[in-house]
C-alpha cells in the first residue's frame, strides 16, 4: 500500500501528514507535485492543509485547476480512497468531489486551537478504528472553515450519514456554544456518497503523537490502513 | 441614497492577489490577460441631508476607514 | 536633479555626512550614489549611534557558530544541528499599515533565517501598544495580529509565543519586534559573501517595484502630516511568493552552487549587494536592466532604492546559472543573473551600457560614520525614582486587586491574540503559548527549544541598566523554569531619538545593563537590531530593549510548565538568601500594581543581584533535570499573588491552592508581600515524596527553599487576603482582552 501526499504551491502541512504516515504509522509515502499528471501505484491521496495559491481569490478556488488535480478525480473515481484536510478539504469542494462550501469563519478569524469533536458515524473506513463513545480533541487551524451547504445538501449528508465529524462540548454534545466557525449543524469533515473520498477541517495529523497533547488524530490513520490492508 | 464605493490599490502596489489570478488565469490559457487587479467593493445605505453633506460624509468615511490612503485609492459612485 | 542642500537634507544626511562623502568620492556623488549612500549610512544599516556601544556586548561563546554581522546568528544544538534566529523591529510600518507592516515584518525576519540556509521552525513577537483607552488602540491590536497571523500561518512557520503590553507611552508610536527561529545542518550553513572573482550575482523571488523608496523622490508627498513625513511608505507583504521563495532556497541549499546569499531587506538591492562585497573584500558590477521589474520607467535609483519584498541575491558558482535557474523557475518565480563578482573593491552600476554609479564598497561601509553622541542623565530621573510608600493608599479588598491586575493589558490572557496565529503547524510545537517559555522538538532527536521574548520597560525607564539586565535575567529564569538551558539571544533595541542627550544615556544604561547580564549568565548576544527615532510630538517611548532568547532541552521529557498539575502538589518559594531587595517595598517600584491600582509609574525599579540570580537558575535547573519538580513558574508582573494565581489556571483544568505567607510576611505591608515585584523568586511545586530531596538540593546552592502551600480546592487562597475561586480567576483573566478590544470604541 502507499500513500500519496499532494504538493500545491502553498500547502504546508504537507510535511506534517509526511511525518506522521512515514514516522509514526510507518507507511511508505510519497511527495506527488501539482505538475504531475499520473497517480499510478497509488491507495490512498492525501490533500493536506495550507494555503495554495496564497488561498488568493478564494480557498482552494486556483488549486483545483492544477494539473495534478485532473488525476485526483479520476483517481476517486476509480474507487481511490482521498482524504482532503482543511485547505484539502476546501479543494475538493470547489472540484466538485464533495458537496457544500467552506466559508470564512463566523467570528472573521482566523483560530488555532484544539477543539472537541464526536464522530458520527463509526462505521466508514475512515472512521472504524475509533471505538469508544464521547468526544475525541484534534486541534483546527483556519480562517474559512465555516462548512455551508444548501438544506437539500444538509439533509442527504445527514441522512445518508456522511457527516463524519460534528464540533461539540467536552462532553460530546453538539450546541452553537461549541461551534467554533459557523459551520451549518457543527459538520466539520463529511466523506461522498461512494465514501472513498473524505474531506475535514480538523487537522488529525497534529493529534497523532502523545507529546503533542492529543492522539486522537490517530484513528483517522489507522481506519484508513485497516481498510487498505482488508482489500 | 446610496453610495456605491471602489477600492483599490494605488498603482505601483503589489498586488499578490492579482497576480495569483493572472497566474492561474494564464495557465489556463487565457494568455490575452497582461494584468489582473483585486480590490474592494463596498455599498454603502446612508441618510443624508444633501448631496454634499453625503460626499463630505462618505469622503470621511474613505479617508478614515474603508480605505488606507498609504496603499490604497477609493473612488465613489452615487445613486 | 541637481544635489542642493535640500535634497541631501531629504536623503537623512547632515551637511558633514556629506562633505565626508565627496571627500571619499574624490568627486560630487550622482543622485544614483546619494541614494546608495544615504541608505547605507542612515541609523538602520550603519547603526551610527548605537554601534560604539553595541561593541560593549559579549558575542562570543563554546556554541556560537555565528555571532552578530550576518543575517541571524547561529547556535550549535549538537546532534550535527544548529539554531539559527533574530529579532527585527518593524514599528513605524505596522502603525502606517498595521496589517502589512506587521505581515512585511514577519517575511523580513524569516528571509533572515533562511538565507543562512536553516528552514524557519518557530516565530515569536513582542508588541507594545498604546493605552487600552486610546482611540486607535483597538483598531492597531486587530490589524497587527491579523497581519503576523496572515504571513506567517501562510508560511507554515508556527508562531509559538511572544508579549503583549499597553502603556500610554506607545499611543503614537507601537512596537513590532518579530523573532524567528530556523533550523540548519551544522555542514549546510550558508552566508553573505560575494566570493570567486567571474561569479554570477542572480536575483531570485518577486521583481522589483517602487515599493518603500526613501528620500527625494517619493517622500513627502505621501505623508502630509509633520510627524509622519520621515516614516517610509509601506510595502505590501506576499506570503505566497515568500512560502516559493523559501522551499526553492531550500532546494538550491540542497547543491553546491551557491557561493553566498543575503536577502534583499531595508534597503534592498543596496545593501545585499554592499554587505555581501563588503564581506568578501570583492566588488561587483551590476546590470541595472536585468533586474526583474514589476513598473515600467523605473530608474536605476528606483531599481537600487526598491524595498520590494520576497527578494534574494544569490552569489553562484560560474557555470551552474543555467541550474540555478531551473530550480527558481520550477517554483514559478523570478530569476535573472545581473551582475559579476568582479576585482577592485567598487560597486559599479551598469544601465544602457553606461555606469551609472561607481563607489567604492569601504566608503559605504567601514567609512560610514560613527557617533559618539552626547549623554545625560534626565533631570526628571530623580522624582522618578522617588516613592514614598507611605503615600500609597493601603486598600482593603485584597481579592478585588487581585482580579484588577488579572485583567490588566500586562497580565491579562493573550490568547485571543495567539489563537489568530497557528501555533501548531510542523507538528512540533510540545509547549503552546501560556507558559513561561514556548518549546518544540527537534524531530530525529530527543531534544527541544524554548523560546522567549522579554523586556518590562517601565522598569527601564525607571532605571535602563536594571531594567535591561532585567529583560535577559528574565528572559533566561523564563527559560530555566521551562527546563532549558539558557544559549543565546537576540536584542530588539527600540529607543526615542539618539539626538537626545537623555535618550543617549537611556541606550549607553540598557546595553551596559545587558552586557553585565550576559557577561555573567554567560548567555552571548549573536544578533539584533536597534530601532531610534521612536517618538510622536516630542514624546519618546519608554526605552524598550527587548530580549529574545533560545535555549535547549537536552531531553524532551524534562520540559517543564508553570501549572499545577493536579491537587496535592507542595509549592515551594525558591529565592537568595537574602532577597535582593532586603527592603520588601522595593519591589514596588514600578510594579503593574503601582500602575493601575494607583496610576504610579514610579519608584525605584527592582533590584537584581546577577551572581545570585545565576545560582538561583542553576539550581532550579538542576532540581528540574533531577526529575524532583512538577511545575515551575518564575515571579514576575504583578508579583507573588499574580504568579501564584497564574500557577492555578492550567489550560485545561484549573485549581485551587491553599497558600500562607507568613515566612516572608513579617513587617511587610500586604500589598508589597502580594503583588511586589523582587526579582530572582521562582515558585516550584512537588511530589510529597521529593520535599525532602529538593530542599536539600536548593540549599546546597546557598539558596532559600520556603515551602508556602499546597495545591488543591475550588479556591485559591493566600494567607488572611486572598480567597477566590480558580475558575472565576481564569475567566476574567481569559476574557479581559478581547472585552476590551470588542467593546472598546476602535474609532481612529
Amino acid at each position: 500500500m502507499k500513500f500519496g501526499i499532494i504538493v500545491f504551491p502553498g500547502s504546508n502541512c504537507d510535511h506534517d501528514c509526511y511525518h506522521v504516515l512515514k514516522h509514526v504509522f510507518n507507511q511508505p509515502v510519497e511527495y506527488v507535485w501539482h505538475k504531475s499528471e499520473k497517480l499510478d501505484g497509488f491507495d490512498c491521496i492525501v490533500l493536506p492543509g495550507g494555503f495554495s495559491y496564497g488561498d488568493y481569490l478564494r480557498t482552494g478556488a486556483i488549486a483545483r485547476f492544477s494539473p495534478v488535480m485532473d488525476a485526483v478525480v479520476k483517481f476517486a473515481e476509480a474507487g481511490g480512497i482521498v482524504i482532503g484536510i482543511c485547505n484539502g478539504f476546501q479543494v475538493l469542494t470547489e472540484v466538485g468531489l464533495l458537496p457544500g462550501v467552506l466559508m470564512r469563519n463566523r467570528g472573521l478569524k482566523f483560530i488555532c486551537e484544539t477543539v472537541p469533536l464526536i464522530v458520527d458515524n463509526r462505521e466508514t473506513r475512515f472512521t472504524s478504528s475509533y471505538a469508544s463513545e464521547g468526544a475525541v480533541r484534534i486541534p483546527i487551524a483556519h480562517a474559512d472553515g465555516s462548512y455551508y451547504a444548501n438544506a437539500e445538501t444538509v439533509k442527504e449528508l445527514e441522512e445518508g450519514s456522511r457527516v463524519l465529524f460534528r464540533y461539540s462540548t467536552p462532553e460530546g454534545e453538539v450546541t452553537e456554544e461549541a461551534n467554533p466557525n459557523g459551520s451549518v449543524n457543527g459538520i466539520a469533515g463529511i466523506i461522498n456518497s461512494e465514501g472513498n473520498v473524505m474531506g475535514m477541517m480538523p487537522h488529525p495529523e497534529r493529534a497523532c503523537e502523545p507529546e503533542l497533547g492529543s492522539v486522537d488524530g490517530c484513528g483517522l490513520f489507522e481506519s484508513v490502513i485497516n481498510s487498505l490492508v482488508k482489500k | 441614497m446610496k453610495a456605491k464605493v471602489y477600492v483599490t490599490l494605488k498603482e505601483g502596489v503589489l498586488d499578490p492577489q492579482g497576480s495569483a489570478v493572472m497566474g492561474a488565469l494564464k495557465s489556463m490559457r487565457f494568455s490575452e490577460v497582461s494584468d489582473v487587479r483585486i480590490g474592494k467593493f463596498m455599498e454603502i445605505e446612508l441618510d443624508a441631508d444633501s448631496k454634499e453633506a453625503e460626499e463630505r460624509r462618505v469622503k470621511d468615511m474613505c479617508e478614515k476607514l474603508l480605505a488606507n490612503t498609504v496603499i490604497e485609492n477609493y473612488r465613489v459612485e452615487f445613486e | 536633479m541637481k544635489i542642493d542642500d535640500e535634497v541631501i537634507k531629504e536623503h537623512g544626511l547632515s551637511p558633514d555626512e556629506y562633505s565626508r562623502i565627496v571627500e571619499l568620492m574624490g568627486r560630487d556623488p550622482n543622485m544614483v550614489e546619494l541614494g546608495i549612500f544615504s541608505v547605507m549610512w542612515s541609523e538602520h544599516c550603519s547603526y551610527k549611534s548605537s554601534r560604539m556601544h553595541l561593541k560593549n556586548l559579549p558575542t562570543t561563546g563554546e556554541a556560537v557558530l555565528q555571532g552578530p554581522g550576518e543575517n541571524a546568528g547561529i547556535v550549535d544544538i549538537g546532534d550535527g544541528l544548529a539554531a539559527v534566529f533574530k529579532m527585527e523591529s518593524h514599528n513605524h510600518p505596522s502603525y502606517i499599515e498595521p496589517y502589512q507592516g506587521a505581515a512585511t515584518g514577519v517575511g523580513g525576519i524569516m528571509r533572515d533565517i533562511f538565507t543562512m540556509g536553516a528552514r524557519p521552525v518557530a516565530s515569536l513577537n513582542s508588541l507594545r501598544f498604546g493605552s487600552f483607552y486610546h482611540e486607535k488602540t483597538a483598531y492597531l491590536v486587530e490589524g497587527v495580529t491579523a497581519g503576523i497571523a496572515g504571513y506567517g500561518n501562510c508560511m507554515g512557520v508556527p508562531t509559538i509565543g511572544g508579549e503583549v503590553y499597553f502603556n500610554d507611552c506607545y499611543n503614537g508610536n507601537n512596537l513590532v519586534n518579530v523573532m524567528n527561529v530556523g533550523l540548519v545542518k551544522t555542514d549546510r550553513i550558508f552566508k553573505g559573501y560575494a566570493s570567486g572573482i567571474g561569479n554570477p550575482v542572480m536575483y531570485v523571488g518577486s521583481k522589483t517595484g517602487r515599493d518603500g523608496i526613501h528620500g527625494a523622490t517619493m517622500a513627502s508627498d505621501v505623508f502630509g502630516e509633520g510627524g509622519e513625513e520621515r516614516r517610509p511608505t509601506v510595502q505590501v507583504g506576499d506570503p505566497f511568493a515568500e512560502k516559493l521563495l523559501l522551499e526553492a532556497c531550500l532546494e538550491l541549499f540542497k547543491t553546491d552552487y551557491v557561493v553566498g546569499i543575503q536577502d534583499m531587506g531595508a534597503a534592498g538591492l543596496t545593501s545585499s549587494s554592499v554587505e555581501m562585497a563588503d564581506r568578501a573584500g570583492t566588488g561587483l558590477e551590476i546590470d541595472i536592466d536585468k533586474i526583474p521589474r514589476r513598473e515600467e520607467g523605473m530608474t536605476a535609483y528606483e531599481c537600487m532604492l526598491s524595498e520590494s519584498q520576497e527578494r534574494m541575491l544569490v552569489v553562484a558558482r560560474a557555470g551552474v546559472e543555467d541550474k540555478v535557474v531551473e530550480i527558481f523557475e520550477k517554483w514559478d518565480l523570478d530569476v535573472a543573473v545581473i551582475g559579476r563578482v568582479v576585482e577592485g573593491g567598487s560597486l559599479t552600476l551598469i544601465e544602457g551600457g553606461e555606469v551609472v554609479a561607481e563607489m567604492p564598497v569601504s566608503a559605504l561601509t567601514e567609512e560610514a560614520p560613527v557617533y559618539d553622541r552626547p549623554s545625560k542623565r534626565p533631570e526628571a530621573q530623580d522624582s522618578l525614582l522617588s516613592l514614598d510608600i507611605s503615600n500609597i493608599m493601603k486598600l482593603s479588598d485584597y481579592n478585588q486587586v487581585l482580579m484588577w491586575l488579572l485583567s490588566s493589558g500586562e497580565i491579562a490572557s493573550k490568547e485571543w491574540i495567539y489563537r489568530q496565529y497557528d501555533h501548531m503547524v510542523r507538528t512540533d510545537t510540545t509547549v503552546l503559548p501560556g507558559s513561561d517559555a514556548s518549546v518544540i522538538r527537534v524531530k530525529g532527536t530527543d531534544k527541544g527549544l524554548a523560546m522567549t521574548v522579554d523586556c518590562n520597560s517601565v522598569y527601564c525607564l525607571l532605571d535602563p541598566r536594571t531594567g535591561g539586565a532585567i529583560a535577559v535575567a528574565e528572559a533566561a529564569r523564563n527559560l530555566t523554569v521551562s527546563g532549558a538551558r539558557p544559549l543565546a539571544l537576540t536584542d530588539c533595541l527600540n529607543f526615542g531619538n539618539p539626538e537626545k542627550p537623555e535618550v543617549m544615556w537611556q541606550i549607553k544604561e540598557a546595553i551596559a545593563g545587558i552586557a553585565d547580564a550576559c557577561n555573567t549568565l554567560e548567555i552571548p548576544v549573536i544578533g539584533g537590531n536597534v530601532s531610534l527615532y521612536n517618538e510622536t510630538s516630542g514624546h519618546s517611548i519608554h526605552p524598550t530593549p527587548t530580549i529574545g532568547m533560545v535555549g535547549l532541552i537536552d531531553d524532551i521529557k524534562e520540559t517543564t510548565t508553570q501549572w499545577f498539575p493536579g491537587p496535592s502538589k507542595f509549592i515551594y518559594l525558591i529565592t537568595p538568601t537574602p532577597t535582593p531587595d532586603e527592603e520588601p517595598e522595593h519591589g514596588l517600584g514600578g510594579s503593574v500594581y503601582l500602575r493601575v491600582v494607583h496610576g504610579l509609574e514610579k519608584g525605584p525599579a527592582p533590584r537584581l543581584n546577577l551572581a545570585d540570580e545565576k545560582i538561583l537558575q542553576k539550581a532550579v535547573l538542576k532540581a528540574i533535570k533531577a526529575g524532583i519538580i512538577v511545575s515551575a513558574h518564575d515571579v514576575s508582573e504583578g508579583g507573588i499573588a499574580v504568579a501564584i494565581a497564574e500557577c492555578c489556571m492550567h489550560p485545561e483544568n484549573p485549581i485551587g491552592a491553599f497558600i500562607k505567607l507568613d515566612a516572608i510576611s513579617e513587617g511587610v505591608r500586604p500589598d508589597t508581600l502580594l503583588f511586589g515585584e523582587t526579582q530572582s523568586r521562582i515558585i516550584v511545586s512537588v511530589e510529597g515524596d521529593d520535599e525532602e530531596a529538593l530542599k536539600e538540593l536548593i540549599t546546597s546552592f546557598g539558596l532559600r527553599c520556603e515551602k508556602i502551600g499546597v495545591s488543591g480546592g475550588a479556591n485559591l487562597k493566600i494567607g488572611k487576603y486572598i480567597d477566590i475561586p480558580a475558575e472565576m480567576m481564569k475567566k476574567t483573566w481569559s476574557g479581559a482582552l478581547e472585552s476590551f478590544l470588542t467593546s472598546g470604541s476602535p474609532t481612529f
